[in-house]
């Protein structure tokens, strides 16, 4: 009952002030809006970007890494002082590939995990050729990491598994060499090795760089390519449930094999640098705005309490104390941000919308940016936090408001 | 008795240090209808607003309704003021955003004894005893100061407190106001047995009360 009457004295002065009440409505609207709008924004680019960052990359890989020759008797009275330590050139190759893959795979939060080998070729083209790289996998798992299906162009990543001397190549090989699936390709490998190929499918990543150079083939091939038989592997790739988890498992993957696992943040440290860049620029700007509207709310409920000072004496001499003349004030700032927190959100949707099917091109194409329901709700939450303070403020000082002194002016 | 002070001293203390109630002690009866006379400066508002419970910078105790609330917090002293004190302003009538009616209705919503629409019915009581039932339902701020002073006696009187308390009620209403006012005051004592302590500079309208208290220097010369 108490608390009714001061919800009704705060919707009175709600609307009796509502010229006040609207601008700063207006504050948060475009505080909060904004928010959104650009937090979404930095949410859609780093899906983007991740997303066509693991099409060529895995979340983290295995390979045997070079090391300095250590002494091969350490603890001898007279040690053996090397006086030039060099990387010994041994086989870049994993030694027992069965096992290592059978350990990545026993940890629980690996989702997918396969050997890879990459290796140069040149794509036979009459009388001149075009340098690439081929990279042979098991093609269920690696379409299970790279998502290739999701670029293919022409034919299908399956294709490979039924034909074992199948290739799928970029469009822009496809296009310099007027090539389409079932017709034949001839690649030549660096150890010399010419294989006769049929095309079974086009893929476009619309990044011009890897659709001019790579292909992919069956794990067979590229070790048939260099010579090698099927226990030469060089990679083990492997991605996880939370790719941000990357690092830690890499660690435990290393330990459990005894072999380097790279993770991809690790081998990225630029892109990712770049990334959090980004994403501190967003984040201070869209703050900067939250509390610009902040300010608005506070500068309006405090004029509403010095114009209410007489009504502030008024109600405690019939009986209000200090903390039912905070809620109403805190009650008036939580509907002022009630409805620009509503109005808010639905401005940074019709902005998400707008912008959404804006037409950038290249390998992003439309404007990377959704609707995502994190942001939203983070947004949601801050503007009911900063409406809470910024009404708070001036509400605790009506509170405090001695009723005598105004009384006796 | 229903209020009771005893030895209540205060100071200001800026710009100065100032006593400016020196030793106050006496009582008022139920149905009693007190005033407060004196010099301006002479104390008699300071130690209304010490009666009123609203000014807690005092030392001595204040007895009301055989309740010591001398030494009660802020919230404490506000439900006694919701309860138990009604108060007539000489300048700060109304809640100028709310009609005559609401401004009647809020102390009685705020004590949430009686539902609604019993509230309203009362203040409805109210109104007509005071000849304003056709103000009812118009801003408070679209009345006239005689017509606002009723609203805010009317509102004083929702929770049937025990002590009505005014500070100079009559003091910026004309002859013929002031006359209705005293009335209804007197009538509430007399027939309906609250108690009023009013505090005035017009000395027919100290005369005709039951009895009066004159202030001096922060003193009570006349009326203990």
């Amino acid at each position: 009952m108490a608390y009714s009457i001061n919800r009704k004295i705060a919707t009175t002065y709600f609307i009796s002030g509502r010229k006040m009440t609207t601008v700063a409505i207006v504050g948060v609207l475009l505080g909060i809006s904004i928010f959104i709008f650009m937090n979404s924004l930095s949410a859609g680019f780093d899906r983007t970007s991740s997303t066509s960052f693991f099409k060529t990359t895995a979340h983290i890989r295995i390979y045997k890494d070079d090391v300095l020759s250590s002494p091969l008797q350490e603890e001898s009275e007279n040690p053996i002082l090397i006086v030039n330590p060099k990387v010994v050139p041994t086989k870049n190759t994993i030694d027992n590939p069965e096992e290592v893959l059978a350990l990545v795979k026993q940890h629980s939060e690996v989702v997918v995990a396969f050997p890879q080998v990459n290796t140069p070729v040149f794509y036979n083209n009459g009388e001149s050729q075009i340098a690439g790289t081929t990279i042979g996998f098991p093609p269920v798992e690696g379409n299970q990491m790279y998502k290739i299906e999701t670029f293919m162009v022409q034919g299908a990543i399956q294709n490979l598994e039924v034909n074992r001397n199948g290739i799928i190549i970029g469009s822009g090989i496809a296009d310099r060499m007027n090539l389409n699936t079932g017709d034949n390709l001839s690649i030549t490998s660096s150890k010399g090795v010419n294989l006769n190929l049929t095309v079974v499918g086009i893929f476009q990543t619309n990044n011009s760089r890897e659709d001019k150079t790579k292909s992919y083939v069956n794990l067979a091939l590229a070790q048939q390519l260099l010579r090698e038989g099927n226990t030469y592997i060089t990679d083990i790739n492997v991605n996880v449930i939370d790719p941000d988890r990357a690092p830690q498992i890499a660690e435990e993957l290393s330990t459990v094999t005894g072999y380097k696992a790279e993770d991809w943040i690790a081998a990225n440290a630029s892109y990712m640098a770049a990334s959090r860049m980004r994403k501190i620029v967003i984040t201070f700007i869209s703050f900067t705005l939250l509390i610009v509207s902040c300010f608005g709310i506070y500068n309006i409920l405090n004029m509403t309490v010095s114009q209410k000072i007489n009504d502030i004496a008024i109600l405690k001499a019939i009986g209000f104390n200090g903390k039912d003349v905070i809620r109403i004030f805190v009650f008036q700032a939580l509907t002022i941000g009630m409805i620009g927190v509503i109005l808010g959100v639905g401005f940074a949707m019709i902005l998400v919308n707008l912008l959404k099917h804006v037409y950038i091109g290249g390998d992003i194409g439309y404007f990377p940016i959704g609707f995502e329901p994190l942001v939203f709700l983070k947004g949601i939450l801050i503007g009911f936090f900063i409406t809470f303070l910024a009404g708070y403020v001036p509400a605790r000082k009506a509170a405090k408001v001695d009723p005598v002194s105004i009384f006796r002016k | 008795m229903i209020l009771e002070v005893k030895n209540i001293n205060k100071s200001f203390h800026d710009p100065v240090e100032f006593k400016v109630l020196k030793d106050i002690s006496f009582g008022v009866e139920k149905g009693e209808f007190l005033t407060l006379v004196g010099k301006s400066g002479c104390g008699k508002s300071t130690l209304l607003y010490v009666l009123s419970t609203m000014d807690t910078d005092y030392k001595g105790e204040l007895i009301i309704h055989g309740e010591n609330v001398s030494s009660y917090g802020q919230d404490r002293l506000a439900a006694i003021r919701n309860e138990k004190i009604g108060f007539i302003f000489q300048f700060h009538y109304l809640l100028a955003d709310f009609t005559c009616l609401n401004n009647i209705m809020i102390p009685a919503l705020k004590l949430g004894k009686l539902p609604k629409e019993e509230i309203e019915y009362k203040a409805m009581e109210k109104l007509r005893m005071l000849d304003m039932v056709d103000q009812a339902l118009k801003p408070a701020s679209k009345l006239s100061g005689g017509q606002q002073q009723r609203i805010a006696i009317a509102r004083a009187l929702i929770n049937d407190p025990l002590i009505i308390m005014g500070d100079e009620p009559t003091g910026n209403l004309d002859s013929k106001n002031t006359q209705v006012v005293f009335e209804i005051l007197q009538e509430l004592a007399h027939e309906k047995g609250q108690t009023i302590i009013a505090v005035t500079h017009d000395n027919d309208f100290a005369k005709a009360s039951d009895r009066t208290i004159t202030m001096s220097d922060g003193q009570i010369v006349r009326g203990e």
